[in-house]
């Protein structure tokens, strides 16, 4: 058994659980936290995306014993004051999901994509960085619209219509 | 997976002294083969030994003309990392086509180059460059480093420290990737010193393997002509579902010819 202290959506939890617990069971399963899914639990589909230690990851390949003394971002976390974060208003405006299982592990990517102002919203840029999430049902048109559309809303001065107007 | 301790060692010295003394305990950095490895209960440790917060094993530095690279340096921090970029770029290059943006956050420069699995890309590198493994007991040349499929000659409890990468004139990486994993079907790693050259070949074989033919006619010019007719010679490669051996030996072939031209193409 181990002991897991460790900072989620800025809350600070402690639980002893066996150290083969990954970080997915730990946040679903201990902390109740089930925006977060299994979707291959094989480290292809990303539907498990969490943010730790400001970068995304695969929290169905990382232990929560690894991960300990850190800090978690889950899709949980996005949303401030009830107002949705620009990704996921992004993801309703351009219909970017259908069932919605792969949805939170697309949203922790674009964000993480999105943390920094973009050199490129070309396919190809928006394509390598979706790369660790795959979805069954949209067939990516309007994932890749909502990932400029968040980009356009949250660095307007480069991304935004005023700039592109130039 | 089957049950384990994780234990998070403080230094390297603790870190080594652990797994010596624990001949069942295996050491964790990135964790992005063994996570996955231990889920398909393919392995039971008795021990988990991380190594990815240890100050000895992370940083990269260039020293005149070697580039140092920490074993716990994510891809991710390779791919985009000024240093390296201006180095060696191919380095850079190939760290940012492995696997996806999450893998590469998590999985090591250390943990590839131990594991040498036949379609990894690192081992390329190394054995492209003639880099040297650094292990907390020795340092080992890369033409020795290698010995077969997921296989290498560290010893049990032996602990890669860094990979110390001498800077080429020239050096470019091109893979064919499977379009799924993303994994190199077949991926060429050139690098040229001076008039001698360096070819090796991951995905194809094995285990990575330099193509001592291509390297000769390279040696005496190293552009795309002086590999006309040069055939790859199919026996020893891999025959699977994704490639049979003489599809594997046509991207050989090609592969090297488009590395070889990539490194004309100015930076």
């Amino acid at each position: 058994m181990n002991q897991v202290q460790l900072q989620v959506n800025g809350q600070t939890v402690a639980r002893e659980v066996e150290d083969r617990t990954l970080l997915v069971e730990f946040l679903r399963e201990h902390l109740g936290l089930t925006g977060t899914h299994v979707g291959c639990d094989t480290t292809q589909c990303g539907a498990c995306t969490v943010n730790l230690d400001g970068v995304a990851v695969k929290s169905c390949t990382v232990l929560a014993a690894q991960a300990s003394g850190g800090q978690v971002v889950t899709v949980e976390g996005l949303a401030q004051g009830g107002k949705l974060h620009p990704v996921q208003e992004a993801f309703v405006q351009c219909h970017g999901l259908q069932c919605g299982f792969c949805t939170p592990g697309m949203i922790m990517a674009v964000d993480y994509f999105l943390r920094e102002c973009p050199a490129s919203l070309d396919d190809e840029a928006i394509h390598t960085a979706l790369e660790g999430n795959i979805c069954r049902c949209t067939g990516y048109v309007h994932i890749i619209e909502a990932v400029r559309h968040a980009a356009r809303a949250m660095y307007p001065q480069v991304w935004g219509e005023a700039a592109a107007r130039g | 997976m089957y049950a384990t301790r994780y234990v998070r060692p403080r230094t390297f010295a603790e870190a080594a002294d652990f797994l010596h003394r624990n001949p069942d305990a295996r050491p964790l950095s990135g964790g992005m083969t063994l996570i996955p490895t231990l889920k398909q209960r393919l392995a039971a440790p008795s021990h988990l030994v991380d190594l990815s917060r240890l100050d000895e094993l992370k940083g990269i530095r260039l020293d005149g003309g070697m580039l140092r690279v920490g074993a716990a340096t994510p891809h991710a921090e390779v791919a985009r990392s000024q240093t390296v970029t201006a180095a060696i770029p191919a380095l850079a290059q190939l760290a940012g086509l492995i696997a996806d943006p999450q893998v590469r956050n998590r999985g090591t420069m250390g943990g590839s180059v131990a594991n040498n699995d036949p379609a990894a890309d690192y081992p390329a590198a190394v054995l492209g460059l003639g880099a040297t493994v650094v292990t907390g007991d020795r340092r080992i040349a890369a033409d020795d480093f290698f010995t077969g499929m997921f296989e290498t000659c560290l010893q049990p409890g032996e602990v890669v420290v860094a990979i110390e990468f001498p800077v080429p004139d020239q050096a470019s990486y091109l893979k064919h990737r499977h379009p799924a994993s993303g994994y190199a079907i077949t991926g060429v790693f050139v690098a040229r010193f001076g008039a001698q050259v360096r070819v090796a070949v991951t995905g194809a074989g094995p285990s990575v393997f330099r193509w001592s033919e291509a390297e000769e006619r390279l040696g005496r010019s190293c552009t795309v002509e002086a590999l006309d007719d040069l055939r790859m010679d199919p026996a020893q490669l891999l025959d699977d579902v994704h490639a049979p051996q003489r599809y594997r030996a046509n991207l050989v072939e090609v592969y090297t010819r488009r590395a070889v031209a990539a490194l004309a193409a100015p930076k």
